[in-house]
């Protein structure tokens, strides 16, 4: 941690009253109206919110194997830029990230880039085939500490495997997260299954595929007593499933990504790949649905599932493209025009639902903590009142597959500061 | 007009009726001892061919060689990404290369609509996955108005896998457009989710809708659907959904079989259904020819009578 000190000033925690916070040490040293400055960094925050350093517990860092798309320098760098302190790495790389060796080697390069924590998921079964458990314990145990498991991009559809990794995690506090697509009903699907897929003559990827297995996950995570993560959650059904598990009193958490909080399957009819994700755009009802269970606490927080691929990906037909889009430069100014010019949440909100929740889900104690005097200065200055305009060329992503690219978004993310040091100021990389 | 043909719904009842005159006046050329037009002469046509069809590739060939084009036959199976060249640039070498208008047959829905992005030229639509193929609608559309002397008011029936169906798709759309009572028959698990949308009826029971129809277009059913769970067996399917002649004694005596090819005889059509007088599937192939020529000559800029003579004498009869 620095030993340098910077002085906030004028700065609004939460959006509240403006105060001056003194950064010291690594941590957030005092909060008030007349802290003194002495030897620190003057930093004019007059206007600007602060909020908790971002977590994301669904990232795609793509290295090891596809750092044509992707590395851990330059994806945490994104993140960083999009106001986050921790990001987890989901496993899906080449080769998967199911053993020790992987995530420790993930967890270093993260820990070398230095931009914000890299925690590593691991894979739940080998090679994330589905077939078998991946030695989750040797990840737990590993200096990565890895405590959050999920095949994503798969979906463990075996029962009786996922009973027995729902059960395996518990002797660590462990929790798998599930990426919710019973995989015989989506065979051949591209786009949300509805009168839009029958027009363009696209598969359709019905909402009972998602249900179906959040459905079963929850009912098994309630009868083993374990803990349930459903990844990126899409349809109106699937948040009353969640919600009937909460109020069954079963461990049941869920995420849902910007992009399905904002737009439509009816973008799909560019047949434009940049639209093309995993679960796909789904109805106006269904993003409704979503904004209103994020507002309400069914869904505990969003998380991105930033997903880059290089051009040759996505110029592409339709069918062949990868799923997936660029989230965590944009994410905060997302959730913005969703869900707070919307009148659905407050700042205080966005920060439980950025970076408290989902540090709390993937057992990150060091981050999402109040802005009080003692804690880790993982902090975001936003100004909610800017406006800006995507620039594919200013993305520190090494890919572009943002939908938002030419777009108007509210909000900008002044500085990010990681354990008291900026990584980010006056909306540039320091 | 507009300068693409991507789908079989972008066309208005003006625009299709046009087409369907203007063919009617290229069907000519045909019977002519040189079947050659000067129209197109200068002008590049490229048939971009992901997926094999000589059926429609060398209908849209012959359609462009009769209006003196220069034709370009690329063909490129599987998906571009897999033959390592991207869609992109193959669509930008097309350009380069000074291609009018590009023909593009593409196992992936959507593809035509992506190349409107790259390519300066028309872009027609000659079959995409399973979302449209417009001009099998426009010269079916001919074919019956050559046939029953109109559209307007008739009942058509399109019968089988309509899922997966690009001809179904351009066929309800543009027969809708043209003022004709669609109804799409099939097992449930053949009809798309959202067909309640479509502007045509639906029916699971085609002995119901058979004796009221002026048209059965019967659909052909790909060998894959029939391990795949969508029916029971290729011998329930033909049962409940195939034409037979017990079948098309009910027809109206009027009533035409169509259908687009390649067929499976004895599963959804009989052979003594598909080589009755009442069937126009030989027809449906040689109207083709007229159909592209026309839709060639209006996208690359036709103005003048295609023909270029005084169109009194080329009304076609079969408009009225």
């Amino acid at each position: 941690m620095t030993a340098q000190r910077y002085l906030l000033d004028g700065v609004r925690p939460l959006g509240g009253e403006p105060v001056r916070m003194l950064l010291a040490d690594g941590r957030i040293a005092a909060v008030g109206t007349d802290v003194d400055a002495a030897g620190a960094e003057v930093v004019d925050a007059a206007g600007l919110h602060a909020l908790p350093g971002l977590v994301d517990l669904h990232t795609h860092l793509r290295e090891p194997g596809r750092e044509d798309a992707e590395t851990v320098e330059t994806g945490t760098l994104a993140a960083a830029l999009g106001g986050y302190t921790a990001v987890f790495a989901m496993p899906n790389t080449e080769p998967c990230a199911d053993t020790a060796g992987l995530v420790e080697q993930v967890w270093r390069l993260g820990r070398d880039a230095g931009h914000c924590d890299v925690q590593p998921i691991g894979a739940v079964t080998v090679g994330r085939q589905g077939e078998r458990l991946a030695e989750l314990g040797a990840m737990a145990d590993s200096a990565a500490r890895v405590r959050v498991f999920s095949d994503d991009g798969n979906c463990v559809s075996d029962a009786v495997l996922m009973r027995r990794a729902l059960e395996y995690v518990k002797a660590f506090g462990g929790v798998v997260a599930q990426h919710a697509e019973e995989p015989r009903l989506t065979e051949g699907a591209q786009m949300n299954e509805g009168a839009l897929s029958g027009v363009l003559g696209l598969g359709g990827w019905p909402a009972v595929a998602e249900e179906a297995i959040v459905a079963r996950d929850v009912l098994l995570a309630g009868h083993v007593g374990s803990r349930v993560h459903i990844c990126h959650l899409s349809t109106a059904g699937s948040v009353e499933i969640v919600r009937w598990a909460k109020e069954k009193g079963w461990d049941v958490t869920a995420e849902v990504t910007p992009h399905h909080l904002l737009l439509t399957e009816d973008l799909v009819r560019s047949y434009d790949p940049i639209y093309k994700v995993n679960p796909p755009l789904r109805t106006d009802a269904d993003v409704q649905a979503l904004r209103q269970a994020l507002a309400d606490g069914t869904i505990d927080c969003v998380a991105t599932d930033h997903a880059p691929h290089s051009l040759e990906h996505k110029e592409t037909e339709w069918a062949v493209a990868s799923p997936g889009m660029l989230g965590l430069e944009t994410a905060l100014p997302i959730v913005q025009q969703a869900l707070v010019d919307t009148g659905l949440l407050d700042w205080a909100g966005v920060a439980d639902r950025m970076a408290t929740k989902p540090a709390a889900i993937g057992g990150l104690a060091g981050h999402g903590r109040p802005l009080a005097e003692g804690e880790p200065a993982h902090l975001v200055l936003y100004d909610p009142a800017a406006e800006w305009t995507v620039d594919r060329a200013r993305l520190a992503s090494r890919s572009t597959n943002t939908p938002y690219a030419g777009h108007a978004l509210p909000g900008r993310i002044v500085a990010t500061f990681y354990g008291g040091r900026p990584t980010v100021l006056d909306g540039k990389p320091t | 007009m507009n300068r693409h043909l991507i789908s079989a719904g972008d066309l208005s009842r003006d625009d299709a009726l046009l087409i369907l005159d203007t063919a009617a006046e290229l069907a000519q050329v045909a019977s002519r001892p040189v079947k050659k037009l000067p129209t197109l002469r200068g002008r590049t046509a490229v048939n971009l061919f992901y997926e094999d069809s000589t059926r429609t590739r060398t209908s849209f060939e012959v359609a462009a060689k009769r209006l003196s084009a220069d034709v370009i036959n690329f063909s490129a199976k599987g998906s571009s990404v897999a033959k390592g060249e991207s869609l992109k640039d193959t669509a930008l070498t097309l350009e380069a290369m000074g291609a009018d208008a590009v023909v593009v047959r593409h196992g992936a829905s959507g593809t035509p609509n992506r190349l409107t992005n790259w390519i300066d030229g028309s872009v027609i639509n000659a079959g995409d996955g399973t979302h449209e193929h417009p001009t099998q609608a426009l010269l079916d559309a001919y074919t019956i108005r050559d046939r029953l002397g109109r559209l307007d008011g008739l009942s058509v029936v399109i019968v089988g896998d309509v899922l997966h169906s690009r001809v179904a798709r351009s066929n309800v759309l543009l027969l809708a457009t043209l003022g004709v009572d669609v109804t799409v028959v099939g097992p449930p698990t053949l009809l798309p989710v959202g067909v309640e949308t479509w502007p045509c009826a639906t029916s699971y029971d085609l002995d119901a809708v058979l004796p009221k129809c002026d048209v059965v277009m019967m659909l052909r059913v790909q060998q894959e659907r029939m391990h795949a769970a969508f029916f029971p067996s290729a011998r329930e399917y033909s049962r409940r959904y195939g034409l037979d002649a017990r079948r098309m004694a009910t027809l109206p005596e009027h009533a035409l079989v169509m259908h687009p090819g390649p067929m499976n005889r004895g599963m959804e059509i009989a052979a003594e259904v598909a080589d009755a007088t009442r069937s126009t599937i030989t027809e449906q192939v040689a109207n083709g020819i007229s159909i592209r020529m026309a839709v060639l000559y209006l996208l690359l800029g036709g103005t003048e009578p295609a023909i270029g003579h005084d169109p009194a004498h080329t009304e076609p009869t079969e408009s009225a």
